[in-house]
């Protein structure tokens, strides 16, 4: 298993430098750049300017520049944050907690409820309630989810029980921990429902399609001719082999995730990775957006390996070595 | 000469599937209402009372002016009252109809002008009131523009953005996942890192550092082009891997040994031979990714990135609703919203469909 995993993550490097390298030309071809926006700001000096254009190294050629970031990489540094004033590192690691807590948030929503929904529909196959489950899953699929977004928040303007978005009450620092948790939930309910409603509606059709498939097998019938009873053959023979393919699409929905998060972090004014990006482009910080798409590199790799892992240790037909 | 025998005719697989496709009747209605809706972006300078920029700012957020057939207790023809406003208390305005006045509604009135087909001079509009009268079917917006014909137009970017993305990116993937499946090996290899490094950021984070590369000087057609492309640069790879998995198959087919045989370029086996066969996929692949470009084109609209002001699209006409208290005052900026939903739900249904009428035929393709 540890030889899989190295391999894996040796394979992903050419990947990874191939994406920074893109992300970083881009960068540097969009119209003006970061030095212009400092210089804007009378508090900063020609100095200064100066000081950060040796230091990263801004007078050389952009390849040149690159190999420099990337040096810096190799020793940890992430660079400096011209928009927040601020080392990178230490921004993106606050944001990349908040993104984990709305992205893991709507994973446990999106799960726990599509799951059942699928098993229900499956076993209700073209009944009603399958008829039911199937219309909704359509609606939510076709609802943008930035459009659920507004719609929640408007309705929470209108009812006053939800707070308007944002991470946190502005009193939040003087609650106690109880009072932190609950402020933190009910910030939370609205922007992991509007990401999640859309995952239900997928994930319960795979689901649904999947158990069908294995409800048609061989061994469920042998199960049922050997007289077990209904539930066991459901829930303990189907069940887990109609599960074992969801595991795969673990890892993409964890990535899948981060982009649907962005939009409605954005929308919902949630201090995560995805508004950090745009604000982060919009000001071409270059070592923040460079981080930023790094990173989403870098949890998509561990998402996928954690789902492989995850898959070799439920289904013992999976072996990675010989 | 004719044959007289009263055999049915062999029915070919693409017929069998038209035929499974036909049956299912919510597709059907489905296929209809997108012709309607790319109909109506297609005329929207004639079907719409106004043109996009036609504003008068008095009416800003006018609410959606009722039609009537009454006036007078006496039954007429369609038309609408005058509209008035006054201030509130707020200085905000609070639109009443005037009921002294009243506009007929007329067909082929005559109002803004436009080029039919983009050629022909034209200034009739399929319906609309004559002037000072104003009509907003469905409300309008800040500058007084009526949404409703602003939504025509706005179809005309949020529809072909869908197709013409697809047309971009399925080419670039039937190519790349055709050439690395067919020639296995080194190619494949590359071809496909080249893929995942595609697919290894989330698609929202690249499009954004995309759309940061674009020149601010761009006009609003090339900004729709450079949107279009950037869709599908990030949509293309998992189709050229999905396609690659079924050539890697296909390759091994004795029809490809004939064709290598009789000396055909490789280009052309892969073009003529290999391909076409991934299609039964490639068709429904097509519709169930139409909606991402749809979606995407709002997305970026939305924050602000996309088509600007004064010209229209779905997403940028939304991005109006951002503001969360105003769709309290103005519910009506929510319609874009609908025709979103209206349009990604009909290409959903139809996707699927296809896919069961066409699933006999993946099965061996696979």
């Amino acid at each position: 298993m540890f030889s899989y995993i190295l391999k894996r993550s040796l394979v992903a490097i050419p990947m990874l430098l191939g994406i920074s390298l893109l992300t970083f030309i881009l960068m540097r071809l969009s119209p003006g750049n970061f030095l212009d926006t400092i210089r804007l700001d009378p508090q900063i000096s020609e100095e200064t300017v100066d000081h950060y254009k040796t230091l990263y190294q801004l007078d050389k050629p952009v390849l040149w520049q690159f190999v420099h970031w990337i040096k810096n990489l190799l020793k940890g540094e992430l660079g400096y944050s011209f928009y927040f004033n601020v080392p990178v590192s230490r921004i993106i690691s606050d944001r990349l907690f908040n993104t984990f807590i709305l992205s893991f948030a709507s994973f446990l929503i999106t799960w726990l409820i599509a799951i059942p929904l699928g098993i229900a529909a499956a076993l209700h196959r073209n009944k009603f309630m399958d008829r039911v489950i199937q219309f909704f899953s359509y609606v939510c699929l076709s609802l943008p989810s930035f459009f659920l977004a507004m719609v929640f928040l408007f309705l929470a303007s209108q009812t006053g029980i939800l707070p308007l978005g944002g991470m946190y009450s502005p009193r939040f620092d003087d609650l106690n921990l109880l009072g932190k948790a609950t402020d933190l939930f009910l910030h939370l309910v609205i922007p992991a429902l509007a990401l999640s409603l859309g995952g239900i509606a997928s994930l319960q059709r795979i689901m649904r399609g999947n158990m069908l498939e294995v409800l048609g097998q061989q061994y469920i019938l042998s199960a049922r001719a050997k007289g077990l009873p209904e539930n066991r053959v459901v829930y303990s023979h189907a069940l887990r082999n109609a599960i074992n393919p969801l595991i795969t699409l673990l890892g993409y929905e964890f990535s899948a995730l981060l982009s649907g998060a962005a939009l409605i972090e954005i929308i919902c004014s949630w201090p995560g990775l995805g508004s950090l990006m745009l604000t982060a482009v919009r000001s071409k910080d270059i070592y923040l957006v460079m981080a930023n798409m790094l990173l989403g590199g870098v949890l998509f790799i561990i998402g996928n390996l954690l789902a492989d892992i995850l898959l070799a240790k439920v289904d013992p037909r999976i072996r990675y070595e010989k | 000469m004719k044959s007289k025998s009263k055999e049915p005719k062999p029915i070919s697989e693409f017929q069998l599937a038209l035929n499974n496709f036909k049956r299912n009747r919510l597709a059907h209605f489905c296929v209809y209402l997108l012709l309607a809706l790319y109909g109506m972006a297609v005329f929207a300078d004639f079907l719409s009372p106004y043109s996009f920029e036609n504003e008068s700012r008095q009416y800003s957020y006018s609410p959606p002016t009722p039609i009537h057939i009454i006036h007078e207790g006496k039954m007429t023809a369609p038309f609408v009252y005058g509209i008035e406003f006054h201030y509130d208390e707020n200085r905000k305005r609070v639109f009443e109809m005037d009921k002294t006045q009243k506009f007929p509604i007329q067909l082929f009135q005559t109002g803004d002008e436009y080029k039919l087909f983009g050629v022909i001079p034209c200034r009739y509009h399929f319906f609309g009131v004559p002037e000072p009268g104003r009509m907003y079917l469905m409300g309008a917006d800040s500058r007084g523009r009526d949404l409703f014909s602003r939504i025509l137009y706005g179809a005309r970017v949020s529809l072909s953005i869908g197709l013409i993305g697809v047309l971009i990116s399925f080419s670039i993937g039937l190519l790349v996942g055709g050439i690395a499946g067919y020639y296995g090996g080194g190619i494949d290899n590359i071809l496909m890192r080249i893929c995942e490094m595609f697919m290894l950021v989330p698609g929202f984070y690249l499009l954004l550092a995309l759309r940061a590369a674009v020149p601010d000087d761009f006009n609003s057609v090339q900004v729709y082009f450079a949107i279009v492309i950037i869709l599908s640069f990030i949509g293309w790879a998992s189709l050229a891997r999905i396609i690659r998995g079924m050539c890697l198959s296909l390759r091994e087919r004795e029809y490809v040994l004939a064709a290598k045989a009789i000396g055909l370029s490789d280009l052309a086996i892969i073009l003529k031979h290999i391909l076409p066969h991934t299609l039964s996929y490639s068709i429904f692949a097509v519709m169930l990714s139409i909606p991402g470009y749809i979606l995407g084109e709002s997305a970026l609209s939305l924050i602000g990135l996309g088509i600007q002001d004064p010209y229209a699209s779905w997403g940028n006409l939304l991005s109006d609703a951002m503001s969360i208290v105003r769709i309290k005052f103005a519910p009506w900026i929510l319609w874009p919203a609908f025709f979103i939903f209206l349009t990604v739900i009909c290409f959903n249904i139809i996707g699927d469909a296809l896919r069961d009428s066409l699933d006999p035929m993946l099965k061996k393709a696979a």
